[in-house]
């Protein structure tokens, strides 16, 4: 589902491939619902190992993160900070991981690749960026954490399924249309990288 | 006091400014990441610092550590060799970080190589890092605090350039790497860079760059001019906040150099995330404190 509120545009899930199509790359959105922490050795799992995915992430969210934790009583845990982690690391496992599992909203840290944005584009998915370093500002957004599985990965590595409200803002990197941000991005930096490089070359003649 | 009893005082204050300084940065970084908010007019850059200062609010608030990468604590003395822990003094740094680790909390961030396991501690062989200068006939102590995170250290980079390629060879190698490996590095960025005869000497002068104060330059003239047309040239290619476009990409550009071998030019880049946690604080022979870094900050 979308919803508006505030003037901000919000998934609420379970969401569908209709739910992505006005969703744009630079696009600032937030998100409500199922979202689960998923980074290296999870997508390994899915992936190389064909292990079943033990949270249902179909139509929701997975964020590419290494919380830090804290017990309660009765299985009960508390989110005291979360950040995303760099997505990049997750590329070569994310188009059978999207395949596999439906996931629909990928969110970490950085761009990622074609593999993603194929996966983006064949199966209605999306991959945002949440600015990193605001691990305070992503942790009250948790309303609870609902499931841990795959704990025998540790603390950074379970599989974290939280309850979110208004969880961002993220920033649409690759949309389901296979647009990728970053890619486009770095060709316009690379051109005025060499431009200024030129620049200060002619200033900086020092030794004669 | 005995010396038992001052170790202990030193290790706790020192363990509760390292804490501290996770929660909240340091005067100079709030006041340039307030201007550059001010510069940007686009929405993208506008969200992404509401974000970061809310980000800020909360931790002090809530009492947290702002980002969960709290890094690997680095420390670097200018101790004096009058100052009377000097003998405990790396030691008693180990033990504060270790308290500081619990206290706050802090991540475990020490892995050891080779053995490749966590310490589960956040330090281990080497870590934290300590360097030392050492202050003839002086009996105080200076220490610069500084959380490592895993994104700013990916960039760093040393080489060792032919004199052929010159300064222009410097510039290339500085901008190449923001190109490549900044977007990811959480800007804008505090870029530090290290010009003297080798990688061991550059690498280290990079990161001392990192301490210096935003706005300060430095006291070579044509160094200084080279600050200057690096970050006007970094801002140019506009890679903004968190690397999705900007007009300011850097907070600053700080260079420190040494003299060289005729036959080459030792160059390092490091970098520091806008989340710059860096801290300083003077001790005098009793333990009295000033934190220069910090303004109300008591420990």
């Amino acid at each position: 589902m979308v919803e508006y509120k505030d003037g901000k545009k919000i998934l609420v899930t379970p969401i569908s491939a209709e739910d992505l199509k006005d969703v744009h790359i630079g696009d600032i959105l937030y998100l409500s619902g199922s979202l689960t922490t998923c980074r290296d050795v999870a997508h390994r799992r899915v992936v190389e190992e064909g292990r079943e995915i033990p949270v249902d992430v179909r139509n929701n969210a997975i964020l590419h993160a290494g919380p830090i934790i804290r017990p309660l009583e009765n299985d009960k845990f508390e989110m005291v900070s979360v950040g995303p982690t760099t997505s990049m690391r997750m590329e070569k496992f994310e188009y059978e991981f999207v395949k596999t599992t439906g996931v629909r909203v990928i969110v970490g840290k950085g761009g990622m690749k074609e593999n993603t944005a194929n996966a983006c584009k064949d199966f209605g998915c999306i991959h945002c960026v949440i600015p990193a370093g605001n691990a305070v500002v992503a942790a009250v957004c948790v309303e609870e954490i609902e499931r841990a599985e795959w704990r025998d990965l540790g603390m950074p590595e379970t599989l974290w399924n939280c309850r979110v409200k208004e969880f961002g803002p993220l920033i649409v990197s690759i949309d389901a249309e296979g647009r990728n941000y970053f890619e486009e991005k770095k060709v316009e930096y690379n051109k005025r990288k060499d431009e200024q490089v030129e620049l200060i070359s002619k200033q900086v003649g020092f030794i004669k | 006091m005995t010396k038992e009893a001052q170790v202990q005082k030193m290790t706790d204050m020192m363990a509760k400014f390292v804490g501290y300084t996770g929660k909240k940065l340091p005067d100079d970084v709030i006041a340039k990441l307030e201007e550059l908010r001010q510069k940007e007019t686009d929405a993208l850059p506008k969200v992404i610092y509401d974000t970061m200062f809310r980000n800020q609010e909360l931790a002090v608030k809530l009492d947290r550590p702002s980002c969960q990468d709290t890094g690997v604590l680095q420390f670097w003395l200018k101790c004096g060799t009058g100052f009377p822990l000097i003998n405990e003094l790396e030691g008693l740094l180990k033990e504060a970080v270790i308290k500081a680790t619990k206290e706050t909390p802090l991540r475990h961030n020490s892995v050891e190589t080779f053995d490749e396991y966590n310490t589960g501690k956040n330090v281990g062989k080497g870590t934290p890092t300590v360097w030392w200068d050492i202050v003839p006939n002086w009996d105080g102590c200076e220490i610069y605090t500084y959380m490592a995170g895993g994104g700013c250290t990916l960039p760093g980079n040393a080489t060792v350039l032919m004199p052929g390629e010159g300064y222009e060879g410097v510039t290339k190698f500085v901008l190449d790497r923001m190109t490549s490996y900044g977007l990811n590095a959480c800007p804008p960025l505090l870029v530090g860079v290290g010009v003297a005869t080798s990688v061991e000497t550059a690498a280290l002068l990079s990161k001392k760059a990192l301490m210096r104060p935003i706005g300060s330059h430095s006291e070579n003239e044509r160094a200084a001019k080279m600050e200057k047309l690096l970050e006007d040239g970094i801002n140019a290619i506009g890679i903004g906040p968190q690397g999705m476009g900007g007009k300011y990409t850097v907070m600053g550009v700080h260079i420190e150099n040494t003299a060289r071998h005729p036959s080459a030019i030792g160059v390092a880049v490091n970098v520091g995330c806008w989340s710059h946690r860096r801290g300083h604080i003077i001790f005098d022979k009793d333990l009295n404190y000033t934190i220069t870094s910090h303004s109300g900050c008591v420990l």
